[in-house]
């Protein structure tokens, strides 16, 4: 019995099914990451992640251009950052209560836009959605070969982007503008660099990110909307944010972790193993959770997190 | 050149508090003439759609009294918690948490006395919510685990816990849809008027409130609280023991949710089904935010809220503008309410360079 599903289209499936499942938590840990880096917790992450889902499918849907899609997602995540900016940075309101507000917001109005848009279709309209590429030469690896390897392009994208986010952060003045403006925003205003500026536009970049990654999920992983497409995967991006200490490769460990055991999952209700899937659903979570356990006691938080910053309240 | 600065103010007068949230729900209605103008609705209809169906007849008016009652102890829920500066974002897995305890409760307590069946599933729904609620407040003050973001994960496996029983052990014999079989009779709420749904959990609500109130104001535990939230290292040093005041916070917290969840299950429903929240546990945060964390505030917004979703189904059915209107307006009003409770403190100067 055991050795039916181990077996090799098993794993390779099964590697296939990660990297799937880590996309859309990497492209929105990156996005988290860069602004929490510049000083802000973006909780709006769940209902960017959400919005662009859905604006991604209603694009792709509308001009059959499936990159169009993915751009259109980008661009209301950038906008919802925007507005995250205005409230928390611009008005220096709360970081918690404005992010929540924009997810509250952004799920209300991705599925009020979907349903006018729509209507309410007995069978869910579909979409063409994103075909897997294998690479050259590397897809032809025995066992992990063509799991690893036949990806879509989003995924290679995301792969690229963590070694990217990395330099910015760690070599380039641009990063070290970003984490001094996380870590010490007076210091960083009185060395002259745009503290509002410099979150505002991290906030925007990273609502990209994340709205990209909510559209993997209607573009590529599915092809239609569905309500509870993202399932708190934002919050889980969030998590594994910590869980990697605000380090772009180790969150995406993380990432590939949750996405294993999202594959797996995934997997082992296709070869009908018979056990509660809520059971296997809940995994994930409750892994996520017992990694916060284990790494918040040392958790390196970028210390200007989640303080507005004001001239006028410098020192005091 | 002109340059937008925002400092602080003098304290406003108490009218202040007042008018402000009633300032914010009115911009927020006017506001929400863009969705409906979108989606093609005819304004004053779909306005008077809203209202009448809220609170035109008795029907609908008892209505938004049964819709407000879960909304009102879930923003209590939250706004207990925030005024400790406990983030409770689960109150949605803690209200589950209290329906799943009614549920188990209401299908087998059949062999004690029929008075003891109520008073015992209101008890347990109350400390499964509790409960459910104290593993965070023990992660955040044991462990350092931020609690916003454990509460919310929180949620989705308490989902999973009910979707796998629902599944399995108390899935209704014979049923093959995620439900259990139906609550004893006397385990159910009793409807209070007669031709409506107006229910006993409406009452406990409304006394929950009051006794939300009483804490806060009168007791030590409520001054306590409140000075956790204000500045947690300085409570500690005055010699407030602030692990026990956060896991009594998460107590409570989680209690009033898991109450919401067993109003839901033994008035409305009579059994568990996998959506018997449609987000109930998320609104209250926005009506804790919007009633300013106070009871008496949290209680208008509930039932401001209540009037909005209850209204949304009436205007949607008469106008097709789709009910996640509701959703939408929730999502403004918060906002709306943010930046002005923002210029309560602040003041936006011009200055002329």
């Amino acid at each position: 019995m055991t050795a039916d599903f181990l077996d090799l289209a098993f794993i390779s499936g099964l590697t296939g099914a990660t990297m799937r499942m880590a996309t859309p938590i990497i492209f929105a840990a990156l996005g988290e990451i860069l602004t929490e880096r510049a000083g802000v917790l973006n909780l709006g992450i769940e209902g960017i992640m959400l919005m662009g889902a859905m604006t991604g499918f209603l694009f792709t849907f509308n001009t059959g251009s499936i990159w169009f899609g993915v751009f259109a997602a980008a661009c209301v995540g950038m906008l919802l950052g925007f507005l995250m900016a205005l409230l928390s940075v611009n008005l220096g309101l709360s970081q918690h209560v404005s992010g929540l507000g924009i997810t509250l917001f952004a799920t209300g109005l991705a599925m009020f836009i979907y349903r006018l848009h729509f209507g309410s279709p007995t069978v869910p309209p579909v979409v063409q959605p994103f075909k897997q590429v294998a690479l050259p030469v590397l897809s032809k690896i025995p066992v992990i070969g063509p799991g690893l390897f036949t990806q879509y392009t989003l995924t290679y994208i995301a792969w690229l982007l963590v070694p990217a986010l990395s330099i910015l952060l760690y070599k380039t003045t641009i990063g070290l503008k970003i984490r001094t403006v996380g870590e010490n925003p007076v210091v960083a205003d009185t060395v002259g660099v745009n503290v509002t500026l410099t979150r505002t536009l991290c906030l925007v970049a990273g609502g990209a990110l994340m709205g990209i990654g909510g559209a993997f999920l209607t573009l590529a992983h599915q092809n239609m909307f569905l309500i509870d497409v993202i399932g708190g995967r934002g919050w889980v991006a969030i998590a594994m944010v910590i869980f990697g200490n605000w380090n772009p490769l180790k969150a995406t460990i993380g990432a590939l972790i949750f996405g294993f055991l999202d594959g797996l999952q995934l997997r082992l209700q296709s070869v009908g193993v018979v056990l509660s899937f809520h059971l296997f659903l809940m995994i994930p979570y409750l892994l996520t959770i017992i990694a916060l356990i284990g790494v918040s006691r040392k958790a390196a938080v970028p210390a200007g997190l989640l303080k507005p910053y004001r001239r006028e309240e410098k020192g005091g | 050149m002109i340059r937008f600065r925002i400092i602080k103010r003098k304290p406003l007068p108490g009218w202040a508090k007042i008018v402000i949230p009633i300032a914010a729900i009115l911009v927020t209605l006017v506001l929400s003439a863009i969705p409906i103008l979108l989606a093609g609705g005819h304004l004053w209809k779909s306005y008077y759609y809203l209202f009448h169906g809220a609170l035109g007849t008795r029907y609908n008016l008892l209505e938004t009294f049964v819709k407000a009652s879960p909304l009102l102890l879930t923003g209590l829920a939250v706004a207990f918690a925030f005024r400790a500066k406990f983030w409770n974002i689960g109150a949605e897995g803690q209200l589950l948490a209290g329906a799943l305890a009614a549920t188990v409760l209401g299908v087998h307590l059949g062999s004690i006395p029929p008075v003891l069946v109520l008073p015992t599933i209101i008890i347990a729904g109350f400390l499964a919510g509790g409960l459910w609620a104290s593993i965070p407040a023990l992660l955040k003050t044991k462990l350092k685990v931020d609690d916003v973001v454990s509460t919310l994960l929180l949620n989705y496996v308490m989902i999973h816990i009910m979707g796998a029983l629902l599944f399995g052990p108390l899935q209704q014999p014979g049923s093959s849809w995620p439900r259990s079989s139906a609550i004893i009779e006397s385990a159910c709420y009793p409807i209070l008027m007669t031709r409506s749904r107006f229910h006993m959990g409406i009452i406990i609500s409304f006394v929950a409130m009051l006794i939300i109130w009483f804490i806060n104001k009168k007791t030590t535990f409520g001054y306590q609280a409140k000075a956790v939230g204000t500045n947690v290292r300085a409570a500690h040093f005055g010699g407030i023991n602030t692990t026990a005041v956060i896991l009594w916070t998460a107590l409570v917290s989680g209690g009033l949710a898991g109450l919401a969840g067993v109003g839901e299950l033994c008035a409305l429903q009579y059994r568990l089904i996998m959506d018997i929240s449609p987000g109930y546990g998320y609104s209250g945060i926005v009506i804790a935010m919007l009633g300013n964390l106070h009871p008496v505030g949290v209680l208008f917004s509930s039932l401001f809220f209540s009037v909005i979703i209850v209204g949304a189904q009436t205007m949607s059915r008469m106008t097709g503008v789709p009910t996640y209107i509701a959703e939408v307006i929730q999502g403004m009003a918060l906002m709306v309410m943010l930046i002005f409770l923002l210029f309560t403190e602040f003041k936006i100067k011009v200055q002329r360079k």
